[in-house]
């Protein structure tokens, strides 16, 4: 440490308060290793459908490599106007009410710095998606995380959030389906977290990236409830809907002057999404249902086998109600969830990714991603079977 | 369709252990799905899917356009019928167009398949006409990609 100031530390002391991210960490371990099943990807295993990636290389092949208008292609927000309302239910206005952006990591960024000054406190749930607290510490606020439990199935309480606000909170971050704990929002629970917003007037930014991989429950946003359009910056993309993410496009909806102010930083910062993958986007809104409901039916199968196996062999875990994560606990052997993943890393060769990796209320369990061929989460589990009948004995 | 029936197609050995656990039923009930499936003839047999292209083998694979003249009564069926039942045929269909038939046919050599057509297809009652096409390669069988594509790696941790 001592040695450390001695030299000149050019790092903004804001951003040397946040911590490594769990994910990276794990990866440097994972990615030393040979022939490990790996149950700890964020992404899709399909391939970005052929009639997408074909249509990427039409634009290419006309010549499309210059920059777009920051908004985006004016026929990309106009079908994703068209997409959300039939989808979500809000109107947005194509021209001064949607914002494409560099996925759905650079909205959230935008959607923070747009609305948060030094000190003001943003609320989101947790456990909770990586990026959430640090981009909130970019933009020198005060990320408060409001706990969840898997006994009331990850869901976002009242009580729990009236137990963190205060005067200086300014936003509310939601994420349903939820990365890691495939939580989904049930309707009563929207109603009651849009009072709560209103009442506080809060604004509200909901990452609604895994909406279409609902699977039983209905799908519910908050944007939709009443009051919220005004107060509500709805986030959504193409990376998990239609296996995308290498595309690296999203999209932002919010009132004008939000839009706006958004716009503001993504024209001097961005300028715009790569054209190429706006090409493709249209292409994803345009013919892509077929496919997104094709893998979503996959992503289901996979997903009650994995809930099934992980119970059968001790590794209790509700039942996602979306997303592609499954989030069983791994408490009571006398291990954290990251010497519960390392050991089995090691000794198994099967890498899913410790629960503290998602904040302090992940601990004590593992995500376990279903986006992978069932054939590996088949001799993953057996694995992970072996696993925990030897920390047992 | 049926998703049973869906996993079938992919995986025919898929246990019914693992069938259950995918779609949330029990053991018994997808046993007893499948068995009266089978029962029913909607399952008609469980194959696999091999790529001839890696086995040295000697054989040789054709499509066959056939027109034929219908009959009073009975239209197309029973020249077709007729055709199915050679070993030869593999699979048979009947077809809008130009023509009537399209064979999918297999036999040891050219010679083979050549003399299966002209002695057996072509003199049939009711044939008029034959135009044989002989496959060269395959690339794709019942859904099946028969090379394996290479594919970007992914990071095997991501958020
Ligand atoms: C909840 C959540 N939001 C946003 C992202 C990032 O999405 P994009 O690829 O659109 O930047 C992810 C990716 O894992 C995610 O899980």
């Amino acid at each position: 440490m001592k040695s450390s100031r001695s030299r000149p530390d050019f790092v903004a002391p804001h951003l040397r308060d946040v911590p490594r991210s769990g994910i990276r960490d794990f990866f440097e371990i994972v990615s030393q290793r040979e022939d490990v099943i790996s149950l700890s990807i964020g992404e899709p295993d399909f391939v970005a459908p052929w009639h997408i990636r074909e249509a990427a290389v039409f634009a290419l092949d006309r010549g499309a490599t210059s920059y777009t208008a920051n908004l985006g292609l004016r026929e990309l927000r106009q079908a994703v106007a068209a997409y959300v309302r039939r989808s979500f239910g809000p109107s947005y206005d194509p021209d001064t009410e949607i914002l494409i952006t560099v996925g759905v990591s650079e909205a959230l960024d935008l959607a923070v710095r747009a609305v948060i000054a030094p000190g003001d406190e943003v609320l989101y749930h947790a456990p909770c998606y990586v990026s959430y607290a640090p981009v909130v510490a970019f933009a020198h606020g005060r990320p408060v995380a409001v706990p969840t439990r898997a006994e009331d199935g990850f869901r976002l309480r009242r009580e729990a959030l009236e137990a963190q606000v205060t005067p200086r909170t300014r936003a509310l971050m939601l994420n349903f389906p939820t990365n890691p704990t495939g939580a989904v929002l049930a309707r009563e629970d929207a109603e009651e977290i849009a009072r709560f917003a209103v009442e506080r007037d809060l604004l509200v930014i909901t990452d609604e990236i895994y909406s279409e991989l609902t699977y039983e429950a209905e799908r519910v946003s908050v944007v939709a409830m009443p009051g919220m359009r005004e107060r509500t910056i709805f986030l959504n993309g193409f990376s998990k809907t239609w296996a995308m993410t290498g595309f690296r496009v999203g999209f932002a909806c919010a009132p004008p002057g939000l839009t706006e102010a958004m716009m503001k930083i993504h024209q001097y910062t961005m300028l715009c999404a790569p054209v190429v993958s706006q090409r493709a986007a249209i292409e994803a809104l345009r013919g892509g249902d077929r496919d997104r409901d094709h893998m979503r039916a996959e992503y289901e199968k996979r997903r009650n086998f994995l809930h099934a196996g992980l119970n059968e062999i001790g590794l209790p875990c509700g039942l996602p109600g979306g997303a592609f994560y499954v989030f069983p606990s791994v408490a009571g052997r006398g291990l954290t969830s990251k010497e519960f993943s390392l050991r089995l890393l090691d000794e198994e060769k099967v890498a899913c990714v410790p629960g503290s990796a998602f904040g302090s209320a992940g601990e004590g369990f593992i995500r376990c991603c279903f986006a992978t061929d069932i054939e590996d989460i088949k001799e993953a589990l057996a694995r992970m079977g072996r696993f925990v009948r030897r920390l047992s004995t | 369709m049926d998703e049973l029936l869906r996993l079938l197609r992919k995986n025919a050995l898929e246990s019914p252990h693992n069938l259950a656990r995918m779609l949330r039923l029990t053991e018994d009930e997808v046993r007893r799905r499948i068995a009266q499936y089978e029962q029913d003839g909607v399952i008609r047999a469980y194959q696999a899917v091999v790529n001839e292209d890696r086995l040295d083998l000697d054989r040789v694979r054709a499509v066959i356009e056939v027109k034929i003249s219908p009959e009073r009564e009975g239209g197309f069926d029973r020249v077709a019928s007729r055709v199915a039942r050679f070993d030869e045929v593999e699979s048979l269909f009947l077809m809008s167009g130009t023509y009537d038939l399209l064979v999918f046919v297999r036999g040891a050599t050219l010679k083979e398949v050549a003399w299966f057509v002209s002695e057996k297809l072509a003199t049939l009652e009711g044939v008029l006409s034959t135009a044989t096409h002989f496959m060269l390669k395959t690339y794709k069988d019942q859904g099946v990609l028969m090379h394996v594509e290479e594919r970007d790696e992914k990071l095997k941790v991501s958020p």
